[in-house]
């Protein structure tokens, strides 16, 4: 067995509102939708328009740049809306389910496939968009093969679903199939980083073609991104696929059954919830079926994903592509007397500035009041305290803030995704939007070397 | 709180664009905040946020000055009873007439520099940086007592504006502004920043005791050593002549213990700069030379404006080395440079703010250098992949 790779550095938030370990049944919704912010630097041309009749499988919309890469419809049903924002931007296709119908890809063994195989099956299937590669943290590029490519196998971030519980219940069979799918398509290895400490349900321990990795530590322990930085980072000219691990049972079934099928289990958590449960349900639906007469008094923000990386989605919205947990609390508008200098004994905080650090409690209820107000740069070494990555923060933000490409590229901006730096937004006392500048700083990478 | 927040919340719409008072804007929104943490929610990134703010951050160095603070307006009492050989003077007394002369600093650097602050954010429609809530209180503790408050004024405007603003303001600047301010008026009127008479209350003007100079533990360190300073209790406690906050090392590392127990002021940063100097003091203890490089190499952490300077000054995030090793290198040079002036410029018994400003300006060049280390590493990695 590997050693253990142990991280010191990081912060666990400790939300109030974690999820019970009970699976309730998939709950029956009509609306469906694909939201394109799901896919960041995607140029989305549409395959459908409004009122055109879907199976699950077929294609919705490509890419314009990898016209190969597909993006399916989750349901068969007909294509209720196609929103657009500001200049016409795409911003969700909304579908409507009817029926059961959808589209067979045929069956496979993946070791018996080549590569071309293997991805050609994944791209027509629309499966392809669960590969997500580094540099940038996007959609893998087909044209590209990946060095390795990375699962993590546990979560930290606040009130994440327990992976050991969620993969104990998926329904099973398919990972070993769907890890044979990955490891044809990279020359190196798949990696899978599990908690230390974690008990793994028996089909983990048993996978073969794999190499496992150990880590400790508080939350961003649990991010693929910092994992690959300790296993093996990402350098200059070099690409790796991640994927996550309810996909990878995903890609299996799809290898195994010949369906497009992303089902999956995720929690439902938070402050804002009565019932807080494990539910299951299919990336798109609506998250209005596991929301109804669930939801606590007052105003509420629903968040499809975690509180720090999560998109902020109507009641009626639907689970984001990649997300496996929504998460609703209290919206935070209100105007506190004082509340910079209160003791804090309620206060969850990083900082020893509030009681809270001595008399911790077991949890916080937290809202989204922004607890202050934008100021530049001012507190310095803090923000390398909750990135385990052998990156300087602050000096990489301002290299993007100036535009500086070539000390982007020097200072690491290959090995980063904004949701790495999550935690340096959260404790900034500048209140700096942190991951929406490395976001603009990763947009600007992928303009700059094309 | 409520009728408050209603009553702010309806003349809000007068400072906003358009307004009556549109032009106050600024100073209606540093007031506003300052009684409600605003209710602004997040729109992106993150949902939650730390309950962590500016305005704590500042209160925390705030509180940490405390302790020098009333130390020091006890000792300008204290010290005025022995220039003039008043016996008969209670504590309370002391404090007060201290106090009573601290006060009209403080309000003079606060009024001017919030001032500038104040327009400044208003020119650039920015919200009111919490930055020199601090440094204003920085700069009453670094003057001597009997400044006049004209060449306060002058000197936090100088500060404020040149030092600070013209590069962008709070998180921008250079050099730091608090330092700024006493550098601007020791060069300007070395005649008020300097001498034997300066640090007591109503020296400048006579009428001491016979014999009486008031110099200060440096001053007399120059003048021939060992000899004739006072015992480092004394310096310790700081019971002696010199800046309005700097004379108790115990005043300020109490002040330390909060910073540090907070985490909000860089023990990286204070730890080098003491051992910096300690190494040079010893390294000067063992070579030799004239009577100032024989007084024990602990003095020069007890002396002057070290023990301030290295906790409130050289500790100032936005000047200070910002990466952790940079810290280290930051802080030694600085204390390895405080005894150096100290011990060898021969004009000027103290080397304190001149060697935290000089270390301002080059720690970005460290910083530089240890970033440029991390860039090495990971270039290293594409060459050996």
């Amino acid at each position: 067995m590997s050693t253990v790779i142990r991280l010191r550095k990081g912060l666990n938030i400790k939300l109030a509102g974690k999820a019970e370990k009970i699976l309730l049944p998939e709950v029956a919704v009509t609306r469906f939708g694909v939201r394109f912010a799901d896919f960041p630097g995607l140029v989305a041309r549409l395959e459908v328009q409004e009122g055109d009749k879907v199976m699950a499988g077929s294609v919705l919309f490509h890419d314009k740049n990898f016209p190969e890469v597909k993006y399916v419809s989750p349901v068969s049903g007909v294509v209720r809306e196609i929103i657009r924002g500001d200049k016409r931007v795409l911003v969700e296709v909304v579908l409507e389910q009817q029926g059961a119908e959808r589209i067979e890809f045929g069956t496979a063994d993946p070791l018996s496939l080549t590569r071309e195989e293997v991805a050609a099956r994944m791209l027509k299937s629309g499966m392809w968009p669960v590969l997500r590669q580094r540099p940038y943290h996007i959609v893998a590029r087909p044209d590209a093969v990946p060095r390795d490519i990375f699962i993590s196998a546990f979560d930290t971030s606040p009130l994440a679903p327990d992976i050991d519980y969620v993969m104990a219940n998926t329904h099973g069979g398919h990972l070993q199939s769907g890890i044979n799918a990955l490891t044809r398509l990279t020359d190196g290895k798949v990696h899978i980083s599990h908690e230390a400490e974690g008990s793994r349900v028996a089909e983990m321990k048993n996978l073969k073609n794999v190499e496992f990795h150990r880590f400790t530590g508080p939350h961003p322990a649990g991010n693929v991104g910092i994992q690959i930085h300790h296993i093996a980072p990402v350098s200059k000219g070099e690409v790796v696929w991640t994927v996550d691990l309810q996909d990878v049972v995903a890609i299996g079934r799809l290898f195994d059954t010949g369906f497009h099928d992303r089902e999956r289990v995720i929690a439902l958590a938070g402050p804002g919830v009565q019932n807080r449960k494990y539910h299951r349900i299919r990336p798109g639906a609506s998250v209005s079926g596991i929301l109804k007469g669930n939801l606590k008094e007052g105003s509420l923000r629903v968040i499809s994903g975690n509180v720090l990386t999560g998109n902020k989605i109507s009641p009626d919205g639907c689970l984001g592509f990649y997300d496996n947990i929504v998460t609703v609390i209290p919206e935070g508008d209100y105007s506190e007397f004082f509340g910079w200098a209160t003791p804090g004994l309620k206060k969850f905080s990083y900082w020893r500035t509030f009681v809270s650090k001595l008399i911790p409690r077991r949890d916080y209820e937290m809202d989204t009041n922004l607890h202050g107000g934008h100021r530049a740069f001012v507190v310095s070494g803090h923000y390398e305290n909750v990135l385990p990555m052998d990156i300087y923060p602050v000096h990489l933000i301002k290299a993007i803030m100036a535009g500086d490409v070539e000390l982007m590229e020097n200072l690491g901006i290959y090995e980063v995704a904004e949701e790495d730096f999550a935690l340096c937004e959260f404790i900034d006392p500048s209140k700096t939007e942190i991951q929406e500048i490395i976001r603009s700083g990763i947009n600007l990478m992928i303009k700059e070397m094309n | 709180m409520n009728f408050l927040l209603k009553k702010m919340k309806k003349i809000e719409p007068l400072f906003e664009k358009g307004g009556r008072f549109e032009k106050l804007h600024s100073f209606y929104d540093g007031f506003a905040t300052f009684l409600f943490v605003p209710d602004k929610v997040t729109t992106r990134g993150a949902h939650i946020r730390d309950h962590m703010d500016m305005k704590r951050t500042m209160t925390v160095v705030i509180l940490a000055l405390m302790p020098a603070l009333l130390f020091g307006s006890y000792n300008i009492g204290l010290q005025h009873t022995r220039a003039f050989g008043i016996n008969d003077w209670t504590l309370m007394q002391m404090f007060w007439f201290g106090f009573l002369k601290v006060l009209p600093l403080i309000l003079v650097s606060y009024i001017v520099g919030l001032g500038i602050e104040f327009v400044a954010a208003q020119l650039r429609g920015h919200e009111i940086n919490e930055g020199y809530l601090v440094t204003g209180m920085l700069i009453p503790l670094i003057m001597p007592v009997d400044v006049p408050l004209w060449m306060v004024a002058v000197s936090v405007a100088f500060a404020v504006i040149i030092g600070k603003e013209i590069f962008g303001g709070t998180g921008m600047n250079i050099l730091n502004p608090a330092l700024t301010a006493r550098a601007f008026l020791f060069f300007s009127y070395p005649g008020w920043m300097t001498g034997d008479a300066v640090w007591i209350e109503g020296l400048v003007n006579g009428g001491a005791l016979d014999g009486f100079s008031g110099a200060t533990p440096l001053a007399l360190a120059k003048l021939d050593g060992f000899t004739q300073m006072p015992s480092a209790m004394e310096m310790f406690i700081g019971t002696i002549p010199g800046s309005v906050g700097e004379t108790s090392t115990l005043a300020i590392l109490i002040g330390a213990f909060i910073l540090l127990l907070t985490g909000v002021g860089s023990w990286r940063i204070m730890l080098s700069m003491t051992l910096g100097a300690l190494g040079m003091g010893l390294l000067l203890n063992a070579t030799g030379g004239s009577e100032y490089t024989q007084i024990p190499a602990y003095y020069h952490l007890i002396m002057g404006g070290f023990a301030f300077g290295a906790v409130f000054m050289a500790t100032d995030p936005v000047t200070a080395a910002q990466t952790n090793t940079g810290k280290y290198i930051y802080g030694a040079l600085t204390g390895i440079l405080v005894v150096i002036i100290r011990v060898f410029n021969p004009a000027y018994p103290e080397g304190t703010m001149l060697a935290i400003l000089l270390m301002n300006v080059m720690a970005p060049l460290i910083d530089h250098y240890v970033v440029n280390a991390n860039i090495r590493r990971r270039l290293k990695r594409v060459r050996t992949a």
